[in-house]
């Protein structure tokens, strides 16, 4: 028999359905490969019996004859940012360390009415801030890719690193992830797996820690285009809990994935060719070019002039949003409480955020105060939301000559962890080229394109108009079938 | 702009976050790196432009005037909501005194 962890969701859903396997003996050989894969530490908590209960559930209802639902019979791994009931949640802070919801987020909630079932808690970057995995209070999270002929532990990247890292090592056929300023999109491209952020209000943001709420964003990490199409269609969904959810249905993206692309315009945006990015990461965007031409599409140059100014207004945006957000860390209702002997409560409260967030968060926190002081809150934030409207403008008018954009997801490969680690502005400029797409609310993808002279993954992303998904999906699609990405990590953990 | 080592201790204070010296003092440079950075945005010529303040248009609801419209977000969950309260006592949050 095919090996089991090997499979990936449309065939796990297909085979647990036709019955070829159970989705008891699914659950089962994932959890063995989480149980073995511990130097990875891609998990903060392991739920093999959440991953079980839901399996038989599955079984229980092939037996009966029953509808097994979009994603009948897979387990996932879930991002340690979505409450789970009853399952440790801690953004990989110590600050809501042991903190167990009395309820379920409206995503994880989703996947498990559609069939799915959990491995566990995945690592991340603290609070979502970060873009390689190295800001968790749960350690760093190892990528299973190694640069060739070393054997330096390498970045799955940031934020959702546990995610990548899970799906590319197989020990998860999906994850979810999410996506903030480039959290699903740069990590998947570090890892060569795919990775789609919907239209912002797609996904229900209810039940997902907040990182900055006009930019969060749910969405899934798979190892196909058409896995990331199933497990979006399950995700997705008008929440009327979410004041910012979309009230529209969800398409069937599965069904309506069509590589053709005859008749479609791809978007070339000139601005995104920046010093600095890598010779490889050029070279495999014309590749992509030709891949997109083959499909039938026309190929356009755009301009999006607003392209260098998006990261720096992103970095008053996102922190300014994160400031007030984490402001609800208080020693009081939830999670981390340092009391010091005499303490009253603003020394409570300074106490313990001292003592309960990481360098990085604290640092965001601080920025994000800062823009928003007194004084200051014209020149810098109103300013940034200027630069957002122009960078969305700039979409807009792209959107106008072609019907989705390609452009490389990093301007990268990923680094050893600890390689980066002197300066935050150098590890913010690896969400250079996903930011923009954030920050207009767009759907964006990465996909993996091939392997540089090193052997790690590159990947080339896709950002499509407001609710096309579709779009952004067939041009992924596209791309996988000429780039034929087959490569797997060796297995070292 | 650029911050001092007072201003940062300010901020850290509204953002009540205890910061010791040494902490202080590396947080001076990082955030001044990131401050000039981030001053580029003012080469933008953004007269006329409206600040972004909804990224997808979008109709704001109004939920029906009921009690408990939706059970998992209204009343009645007192428990619920006091599980994971590092201090509770008589159905209350629990807090040192605050004695001003």
């Amino acid at each position: 028999m095919t090996e089991l962890t090997n499979l990936g969701v449309k065939a796990i859903r297909d085979g647990v359905a036709d019955g070829t396997f159970t989705a008891r003996e699914v659950a089962e050989a994932f959890n063995a490969a989480v149980a073995a894969a511990s130097e990875l530490n891609a998990f903060i908590v392991a739920t093999p019996d959440h991953a079980l209960a839901a399996a038989d559930a599955v079984d229980a209802k092939r037996a009966k004859g029953e509808d097994l639902g979009k994603m009948g019979g897979v387990p996932i791994g879930m991002k340690d940012l979505f409450a789970t009931k009853g399952v440790q949640t801690t953004a990989a802070s110590h600050i809501l360390e042991g903190f167990t919801p009395e309820y379920e987020s409206t995503v994880s909630q989703n996947l498990w009415d559609a069939g799915a079932g959990m491995l566990g808690k995945l690592n991340l970057d603290q609070f979502a801030m970060g873009s390689s995995n190295e800001t968790s209070y749960f350690g760093n999270v190892a990528s299973p890719w190694k640069k060739d002929g070393t054997n330096a532990a390498m970045s799955p990247g940031g934020s959702s690193g546990g995610s990548s890292s899970a799906v590319a090592a197989r020990i998860a056929p999906a994850a979810t992830g999410t996506d903030t300023g480039g959290s699903i999109r740069q990590p998947a491209a570090f890892t060569g797996i795919c990775g789609i952020k919907p239209t912002y209000g797609r996904c229900s943001r209810w039940g997902v820690v907040a990182f900055a709420s006009s930019l969060d964003q749910a969405g899934p990490m798979a190892r196909s285009v058409e896995d990331c199409a199933i497990m979006l269609e399950a995700m997705a969904g008008f929440d009327p809990k979410d004041a910012t959810s979309l009230q529209m249905d969800v398409p069937a993206w599965e069904a309506g994935l069509d590589a053709d692309l005859k008749g479609k315009k791809i978007g070339i945006p000139k601005e995104y060719r920046m010093d600095g990015t890598d010779e490889e990461i050029l070279k495999s965007w014309e590749q992509g070019k030709e891949w997109l031409h083959d499909a039938g599409a026309e190929i356009v140059d755009v301009s999006l002039p607003h392209t260098k100014y998006a990261l720096p207004a992103y970095y008053i945006v996102a922190p300014a949003e994160a400031s007030s957000n984490l402001a609800r860390y208080d020693g009081v209702r939830y999670g981390l409480r340092d009391l010091p002997d005499g303490a009253g409560l603003q020394d409570m409260y300074a106490a313990t955020r001292a003592a309960g967030f990481g360098d990085e968060v604290k640092r965001r926190i601080l920025i994000g105060t800062y823009v928003l002081s007194a004084g200051f809150y014209d020149a810098y934030y109103t300013q940034a939301q200027k630069i957002r409207t122009l960078v969305a403008k700039d979409f807009a008018q792209a959107f106008g000559q072609c019907d989705a954009i390609l452009a490389p997801t990093t301007p990268t490969a990923s680094f050893p962890l600890g390689s980066l680690n002197e300066d935050p502005l150098t590890m913010y400029l690896n969400d250079v080229f996903a930011v923009p797409a954030s920050l207009a609310g767009l759907p964006a993808m990465s996909v993996p394109a091939t392997l540089n002279a090193d052997g790690l993954p590159l990947g080339l992303q896709i950002v499509g108009k407001p609710f096309d998904e579709q779009g952004v999906l067939d041009t992924g699609l596209a791309i996988q079938q000429r780039a034929g990405f087959d490569a797997k990590p060796d297995k070292w953990w | 702009m650029s911050v001092t080592r007072e201003e940062v201790a300010k901020i850290a204070s509204l953002a009540r976050i205890r910061m010791g010296e040494e902490e202080l003092e590396r947080m001076v440079p990082e955030l001044n790196g990131i401050l000039a950075w981030v001053e580029q945005l003012g080469e933008v010529d953004c007269s006329g432009v409206e600040p972004m303040t909804a990224v997808i248009p979008n109709t704001l609801r109004l939920r029906d005037d009921v009690v408990d419209a939706d059970p998992k977000t209204g009343g009645g969950r007192r428990d619920d909501v006091l599980a994971n309260a590092p201090a509770a006592e008589h159905g209350f949050f629990g807090v040192p005194k605050v004695i001003e």
